[in-house]
């Protein structure tokens, strides 16, 4: 699927001249002509399905014999609707807006949800047309094929030498289908290209609506993260270097008791606690490099990735642009998710070989952590995937993960920058 | 008498590391808090080494290993002991890369161990290293089927860490409990499987190691 703007059918800034404006109106109006024989198509599709939400609303009265009709219903009718939408901005240029409420829960929720969002009626408001224009569209598209054949018929005839003036009554005929199919392509096109963006699009309230429930979403998830990360840490303290500053403490003082009546009792003591102080900011360390990674605030990713690097047991390329320092948090998720899957790497995929690569596309930043290992991770199992959904859901990222059987793995993630 | 720059932006650590210097036979020329003045002093004082903290202000990233790298490009082989909260093998290739010697890596806490500290910085202002256990362990954690260090065994791993501290053969025999005669054998051994020539210089042959180590990475 392309990405980029696409042209709108009338305007083009190339070409200049008469054979440039030719050759212009030519392809514009081919172009409509195959926008409207995919309108023609969809709509041959949506009269069965248009039967079948009739059929839907005619059982849902009668409770539950009516939901696997509802079920299969917006089943196909969404899909189709998303085609004609599709369709719809490739002829305009514009995206169609799409905003369905996200079905989860039990049943009877996903009914009621489906049955109260505006986009189900309004995907049945478009069925109903649908039938009638797509026709319309087909039959501008029947006329400019079929004048030109009409009006080719009436010099075959004649140089048969069978001409008795009958089919002379079809050369105006032609004329006129070729005229009003030929002039009609283009217009008739933008104009059932408006009518369906008019009934498919979404209104602003309900993308906004959507947004603001995602939105809530992942930051209630961030919110979790964050106090459970918070948890750690306290428990982390608590159980280590505070304890051991405790008993270290406290070996200090019985030292200092010793030293006059048994000094080598006390200088034992003093070994004591410097063990303790050893331990202590080992542990330190180790809580600090999981929180923030020194090498991170002093280096930025790319260094922090090579480090990460040099560290692992699979020989990993880094390959990390990017021409300035990302913003702290960034930089932080980026990190933790390299490091997260480069120790899968290390663990589980017996790889040879892995590379990382980091850059800037587009207005966003691009990752690939990719090994040759043998594969098959699967990211509904550990919550180290998980973690780097979530982290990743904060930034309004988002991350695949393909990872067939006897491998390659690669995993790619991808969220918007904006420097 | 051994003269030293100490580079310290902590009052509380700087006081410390002068009052530890000093009481241990060595001359404290001058103590600094940051990476200018920190090469001024060297040019003005000539010291004989340098114990250099990894961050100083004003950003408190990594000016002080910028600096002792720009110390010891502007002064070849300018020995710089490095202190640090935390180690990064990253950091000790940097310091390693120029092959000149003279280079220190240790871990802040190493401080602690007063004698073996002051023995770092005398081993270090005389053209020696002191690479923290630290690193060493990193490196040797990372046993890839392409490392030359899989080939290695315990004992001779053991030696070889012992051997990247900087530590002679006659430390390294007293720590393993064994002979110097038998850590020489070990050590031997240890070229002969990483393809380095023999050499009696002790640092060189432990930047050879390092920087075998690091070309493989």
């Amino acid at each position: 699927m392309r990405t980029a703007p696409i042209d709108p059918l009338s305007e083009h800034p190339s070409g200049g001249g008469r054979r440039g404006a030719a050759w212009r109106y030519a392809r514009d109006t081919a172009r409509a002509g195959a926008a409207l024989l995919a309108g023609g198509l969809i709509s041959l599709v949506s009269i069965p399905l248009l039967a079948l939400a009739l059929v839907t609303l005619v059982l849902s009265p009668l409770g539950y014999l009516g939901l696997p009709f509802l079920a299969v219903m917006t089943g196909l009718v969404r899909p189709l609707a998303r085609a004609e939408r599709l369709r719809v901005r490739l002829v305009t240029g514009v995206p169609v807006a799409e905003a369905y409420r996200p079905l989860r829960g039990s049943l009877t929720s996903r009914v009621r949800t489906l049955l109260s969002d505006v986009g189900t009626w309004r995907d049945l408001g478009w069925l109903l047309v649908q039938p009638v224009a797509g026709g319309v569209g087909l039959a501008f598209l029947a006329a400019a094929v079929v004048g030109p054949l009409f009006m080719a018929v009436v010099p075959i005839d004649f140089l048969r030498g069978a001409g008795d003036g009958k089919v002379l009554e079809l050369l105006p005929l032609g004329a006129f289908f070729a005229a009003v199919g030929w002039a009609g392509c283009r217009p008739v096109a933008a104009a059932l290209a408006a009518l369906s963006s008019q009934s498919l699009a979404a209104d602003e309230a309900a993308v906004l609506r959507l947004e603001v429930a995602h939105l809530a979403e992942t930051r209630d998830e961030t919110v979790d993260a964050r106090a459970a990360e918070l948890r750690r840490i306290e428990r982390d303290l608590h159980d280590g270097a505070q304890a051991r500053l405790v008993s270290l403490t406290m070996s200090l003082g019985m030292a200092e008791d010793e030293f006059e009546r048994d000094p080598d009792a006390a200088r034992q003591l003093v070994i004591e606690a410097r063990a303790s102080a050893r331990t202590a900011l080992n542990e330190l360390r180790h809580l600090v490099r999981g929180i923030h990674p020194p090498v991170l605030t002093e280096r930025g990713l790319g260094g922090a990735v090579e480090a990460l690097a040099l560290a692992s047991a699979v020989p990993v390329e880094v390959d990390v642009v990017l021409d300035e320092r990302l913003p702290a948090p960034l930089e932080s998720a980026l990190y933790f998710m390299i490091a997260e899957a480069m120790a899968n790497i290390a663990r589980h995929s017996e790889a040879t070989w892995a590379f990382v690569r980091l850059w800037k596309e587009h207005g966003r930043l691009r990752l690939i952590v990719h090994d040759d290992g043998r594969g098959g991770a699967d990211p509904a199992r550990g919550s180290g995937l998980r973690g780097m959904q979530q982290r990743l859901a904060a930034f309004d990222g988002k991350f695949t993960l393909s990872s067939p059987v006897g491998g390659p793995t690669e995993l790619f993630a991808e969220l918007p920058f904006r420097p | 008498m051994t003269s030293v720059v100490v580079v310290e932006d902590l009052l509380l650590l700087r006081d410390g590391l002068i009052r530890l210097l000093s009481t241990n036979g060595l001359d404290v020329a001058a103590a600094v808090d940051t990476a200018p003045a920190f090469l001024e002093a060297v040019d003005a004082h000539r010291p004989d080494v340098a114990v250099v903290d990894v961050r100083l202000p004003p950003t408190f990233t990594d000016e002080g290993l910028r600096a002792a790298i720009e110390a010891r490009r502007r002064r070849r082989g300018f020995p710089v002991l490095i202190l640090s909260q935390y180690v990064e093998q990253l950091y000790a290739r940097e310091l390693l890369s120029d092959g000149a010697g003279g280079v220190g890596y240790l871990l802040k806490d190493r401080v602690g161990d007063v004698r073996q500290f002051v023995d770092a910085v005398q081993r270090v202002a005389g053209g020696g290293t002191a690479m923290d256990p630290e690193v060493i362990s990193q490196i040797l954690a990372r046993r890839s089927h392409a490392s030359p260090l899989a080939g290695l065994t315990p004992r001779e791993r053991e030696v070889l860490a012992l051997m990247a501290e900087g530590r002679t053969n006659v430390a390294i025999a007293r720590s393993l409990v064994i002979t110097t005669k038998a850590v020489s054998k070990y050590i031997a051994r240890i070229f002969a499987k990483l393809d380095l020539p023999p050499s009696d210089d002790d640092h060189r042959r432990v930047l050879a190691v390092l920087a075998y180590l690091n070309s493989t990475s």
